[in-house]
């Protein structure tokens, strides 16, 4: 089960690797999301205290569309996630594997995205760096399991690229908000723990969730 | 059903009709006054909005896990009531909030995220009409997903502390001696029944509509 999965991850990175693709794309759209917020929200010369999280969270999850709809255009091209899913490997196993895929590109992006913007706003995001580790992976994990399982479904679907950010701003929104607002906690000064806690916890609870159902309705909905 | 349809219509047209007179002789809350009558009809349709997520919830794991064309029929239609619902409970929401808060809308958690319910079964909607082939069994995780947001959005009021009065608002009218408890429970009995009868209408028309393309099929054949 684990191999499967891990071995669908390495077949995905190593078609990235060859030609860095989504990787570039998606980054150069997440820098570009940050300018154009910049733009919006730079008063004076000085950004709302609160902007830059929110900024953060909204270029990783604009830019995560875009990549989950990439990844799996990919797929599309030459049938080869029919040819994955007639493989006699379990279901389940095949969606962990695009699911890390997601999550490594997501990273990646996050790990440019955190320090561009420490650094156009002044926000001291290395305060605390382990919860904010912490909030990135979960809130990735929660966007990318709800992301995956769409994307995957609406391969099949003629109006794919519409209907992905229909369905997944409404339901991550929350995942979006405790990301936005528990950031917004460890960037205060000086850093407020209990808050930024009580999110990280909520955050969790809701990748727990996803994942469950994620994984446990992958299967019935990926048989034709 | 059949049968029991015209009855069912009956008594909710008779439920309906007495809440006017119920809601008229309620006494006046302390503070808010006659405003705080809009109540009566706000809350009994996010009661009807939460039939609805309950019954997409297990149709669509229905129609998931057993293949159950019933399950789908009926998720479908309970989709198209939460919508109808929490547009009703988010028009009479800011016309209360206008004169209790002095706003239309606040961005407080639980009705943000209100307002989140009825995008996602918008795009529940959206998805079975442009999905093209297929896109049943989509809707159906979009309907298992919706119901799974729905406790954060319950739970949210008391996470987050917020203007919108606490959920506990309902056991302290029940309680209270005042004489709003039964305008409140008849007012939520008239709109539970009201969902039970749209929902059994519009399950029937996608039955007949079934029925009608198997027909064509046959002839076809």
């Amino acid at each position: 089960m684990l191999r499967t999965a891990l071995l669908v991850l390495r077949k995905d990175l190593a078609i990235e690797i060859k030609t860095l693709e989504i990787v570039t794309t998606t980054l150069f759209f997440a820098v570009a999301c940050v300018l154009v917020f910049s733009f919006a929200f730079v008063r004076e010369g000085q950004a709302p205290p609160d902007a830059a999280p929110a900024i953060l969270w909204i270029a990783v999850a604009f830019s995560g569309t875009l990549a989950l709809g990439r990844t799996f255009e990919r797929e599309r091209y030459s049938e080869t996630l029919r040819a994955l899913l007639l493989a006699p490997s379990p279901r389940p196993a095949l969606y962990v594997g695009k699911l890390l895929g997601i999550i490594v590109l997501l990273a990646l992006d996050e790990i440019i995205l955190v320090p561009l913007i420490a650094f156009l706003f002044a926000a001291p995001m290395f305060a605390r760096p382990l919860l904010l580790t912490a909030f990135l992976v979960c809130g990735s994990v929660a966007f990318a399991a709800v992301g995956t399982l769409f994307a995957a479904m609406l391969m099949r679907s003629r109006t794919r690229d519409v209907l992905l950010p229909i369905l997944l701003y409404p339901i991550t929104v929350p995942v979006i908000i405790c990301g936005v607002r528990g950031t917004a906690a460890l960037l205060s000064s000086p850093a407020d723990d209990a808050t930024a806690t009580m999110w990280l916890v909520i955050l969790f609870t809701m990748d727990v969730v996803f994942v469950t159902l994620a994984l446990w309705t992958f299967e019935p909905l990926m048989s034709e | 059903m059949r049968k029991l349809f015209p009855v069912l219509a009956a008594v909710t047209a008779i439920v309906f009709a007495t809440t006017p007179f119920l809601i008229a002789n309620a006494p006046y809350e302390s503070t808010m006054l006659l405003i705080q009558k809009i109540f009566y009809y706000h809350v009994p349709s996010w009661v009807a909005m939460y039939c609805g997520l309950g019954v997409c919830a297990v149709g669509s794991v229905l129609y998931l896990f057993k293949d159950s064309r019933a399950g789908d029929r009926y998720a479908e239609a309970a989709a198209e009531l939460i919508v109808v619902f929490a547009g009703n409970g988010l028009i009479s929401g800011p016309l209360w909030a206008r004169k209790a808060w002095g706003v239309w809308w606040q961005w407080d958690a639980r009705l943000t995220i209100a307002l989140l319910v009825w995008l996602i079964f918008v795009a529940y909607l959206m998805v079975r009409k442009y999905g093209g082939p297929g896109s049943e069994k989509l809707a159906a995780a979009v309907g298992i997903f919706g119901a799974a947001v729905s406790p954060f959005l319950y739970f949210s009021v008391t996470i987050w502390r917020t203007i919108h009065p606490p959920t506990s608002v309902v056991p302290d009218i029940i309680e209270n001696p005042k004489g709003m408890a039964a305008p409140l429970l008849v007012s939520m009995l008239a709109f539970v029944l009201l969902f039970v009868l749209l929902l059994n209408l519009r399950v029937r028309l996608a039955e007949r509509q079934d029925a009608l393309d198997d027909l064509y099929l046959t002839l076809e054949d």
